[in-house]
């Protein structure tokens, strides 16, 4: 028997499992590949609106409105600023929570795709979760960068303001994927959390004028949304008014909304993957 | 791959219902099996994306209960339904696929030249998914599986979609691939694809395993030498099925067809004509895996 008539000798797979950062670096390099061919349409929704936003309200509402105790002796466009940025990263991630995530679930089957790797759920979970937070990030400096050239920001504080939107869309958007993980398609759902969620907050919970002006029984449910306290967080770090009991309340509220979210939204994906 | 009572559960409803399997290093195996049969359920549950429900299994000698990351980092899996991202090019769904498995953007970019080749895409490299025919993607999903070096490669209905020629093409490659060691495990609606490629085979229905062995000595255990088959005007062939009764040892009885398994087809034939028996044509042939099926399962492979 010759020799090379033997099956040539064979080296194991390549392949090997990674550790759990790097997996989730991972994901989210693979998030990336994908955006950097289709970032348009989602770079310019998730920019432009709020700065339109803020120039139609701010600008031309605002020269309708005088500065005063409401609106904490500041300009109505720069009262409005940390608002808008919150609102913005709050609508911003209830996009990015909705179809791409379905999508992954169902259409472009993504997550099937990766789990077939040695690529875990709870790590396609976590990098789907720091991929939309990269998303809210950028799109937060975006906005504070053309804000302040607009001359809307009043100082450093608004810096801090950012870390507070991207807390309060974090919190609404992890219970948004939670609910993506749980759906079979997008039909009503979606529209729903966008008509009767996204947008009544975004007109009752303390963007456009404080919340005591609300009727006295409406102000405990807006209250209850992440942008009211949002909102609060990004306007006292943008004009130091507020004291820190009232900010580690809101801060509270936040994470455990965060906390909360997170945990259902990760037994939502291992149930649905995990078949 | 070793599978002991392996069972699987959706809800009441028992997908696989306790089998038992064993693989071996460098072996090409086979699940044959109506729709419905539990195959890619099986599968899965090997692939390591799927929790077992009852039973016992393990993957390169490994739980995948406990150790499914690092199984999955030497396995290929190609699955029924192409998880291609249709929206990146045919070369970034390697690049992005082979950096999950560990391997640094120098690999992959040499691996997907590479397999870009082996799938006969290379001039559409640089072209979005979406748009591919069916049989490209498929093409693509293969290459994709290839990407770690897979030391055991599954594939669920690998050439459902190709044409002829490039499934010739894959039987070829994944011959190669058995010859450097690969183990391969396939489920197949093809009869001549299973006895290509397969060393061993089950036949499955209804979640359990029906026949196991060879092709050659699946057809041995059940099936006869040869078939003779009698072919009828559409819905004739039923009033016939008294007259040729006892020429065989089992007939069969198609919408168009009479099968009658025999161990001399042509002796048959002969006897049919003397009783007065007129089909429009008559065949006889071999035995193959096909009779195997229909035998086993009551049903026709493609359905
Ligand atoms: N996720 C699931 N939930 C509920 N039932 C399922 C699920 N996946 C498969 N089944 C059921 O399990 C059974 C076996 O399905 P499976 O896909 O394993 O069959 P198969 O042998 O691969 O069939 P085919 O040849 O059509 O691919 C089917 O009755 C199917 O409806
Ligand atoms: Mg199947």
């Amino acid at each position: 028997m010759s020799i090379d008539l033997l099956a040539p000798p064979r080296a194991g797979s390549t392949g090997r499992a990674v550790g759990a950062l790097r997996a989730i670096q991972l994901v989210v390099e693979g998030h990336w590949a994908w955006y950097r061919r289709n970032w348009r349409a989602s770079a310019l929704s998730s920019f432009l609106m709020p700065v339109l936003l803020l120039v139609a309200m701010g600008f031309g509402l605002g020269t309708q409105v005088r500065p005063g105790p409401a609106t904490l002796g500041q300009p109505y466009v720069v009262y409005l600023a940390p608002a808008v940025l919150v609102a913005a990263l709050v609508q911003t991630a209830a996009g990015e929570s909705t179809y791409p995530v379905l999508s992954a679930f169902k259409w472009a089957k993504t997550y099937w795709a990766v789990i077939s790797t040695p690529i875990t759920v709870s790590q396609v979970f976590a990098g789907q979760l720091v991929w939309i937070a990269l998303r809210l990030l950028a799109a937060g400096v975006a906005f504070l960068a053309v804000a302040a050239c607009l001359g809307a920001l009043t100082g450093p504080g608004v810096l801090l303001a950012l870390p507070a939107a991207l807390l309060a869309a974090m919190a609404f958007g992890a219970w948004i994927v939670a609910l993506a993980a749980s759906v079979t398609n997008e039909g009503t759902a979606f529209s729903a959390v966008f008509r009767f969620v996204v947008l009544p907050m975004t007109l009752f919970a303390g963007t456009y004028y404080p919340i005591d002006r609300l009727p006295e029984w409406a102000r405990p449910v807006a209250w209850l949304t992440p942008m009211a306290h949002g909102n609060a967080l990004a306007r006292g770090a943008a004009f130091g008014n507020l004291d820190w009991l009232a900010a580690g309340g809101h801060v509270a509220y936040l994470l455990a909304m965060l906390v909360a979210g997170l945990l259902v939204a990760h037994w939502r994906f291992r149930v649905r993957l995990r078949v | 791959m070793h599978a002991e009572g392996l069972s699987k559960r959706f809800g009441e409803f028992e997908a696989v219902r306790g089998i038992d399997l064993s693989v071996r290093r460098g072996e090409a195996f086979g699940f044959l099996g109506p729709n419905g049969a539990g195959k890619s359920s099986t599968m899965r549950m090997v692939a390591c994306v799927s929790p077992r429900t009852g039973g016992e299994l393990r993957v390169l000698g490994m739980d995948p209960n406990t150790r499914g990351p690092h199984i999955r980092a030497r396995l290929g899996v190609v699955p029924q339904e192409d998880t291609l991202d249709n929206e990146l090019t045919v070369r970034q769904n390697l690049h992005v696929y082979g950096r999950y498995f560990g391997l640094s953007r120098a690999q992959v970019r040499a691996k997907a030249v590479e397999l870009l080749e082996f799938a006969q895409l290379t001039d559409r490299a640089e072209d979005q998914v979406e748009p591919l025919s069916g049989g490209m993607k498929r093409r693509l999903t293969i290459a994709r599986s290839l990407v770690n070096d897979p030391e055991l490669l599954l594939l669920d209905e690998p050439t459902t979609g190709l044409d002829p020629q490039a499934r010739h093409l894959l039987w070829d490659r994944l011959f190669r691939l058995k010859q450097s060691g690969v183990t391969l495990i396939i489920t197949t609606h093809y009869m001549d694809e299973a006895e290509q490629l397969c060393d061993r085979l089950v036949v499955m229905d209804g979640g359990r395993i029906a026949a196991e062995g060879s092709p050659a000595e699946l057809i041995a255990a059940h099936s006869t030498r040869e078939v003779l088959e009698l072919r009828f005007p559409p819905g004739e062939q039923q009033g016939h099925v008294e007259q040729v009764r006892g020429l065989a040892d089992r007939v069969e009885v198609l919408p168009d067809r009479l099968l009658l398994y025999t161990g001399d087809g042509e002796a048959a034939l002969a006897a049919a004509h003397q009783r007065g028996v007129r089909p429009v044509t008559s065949l006889v042939r071999r035995s193959t895996l096909e009779d195997v099926f229909l035998r086993l399962t009551g049903r026709s492979l493609v359905d």
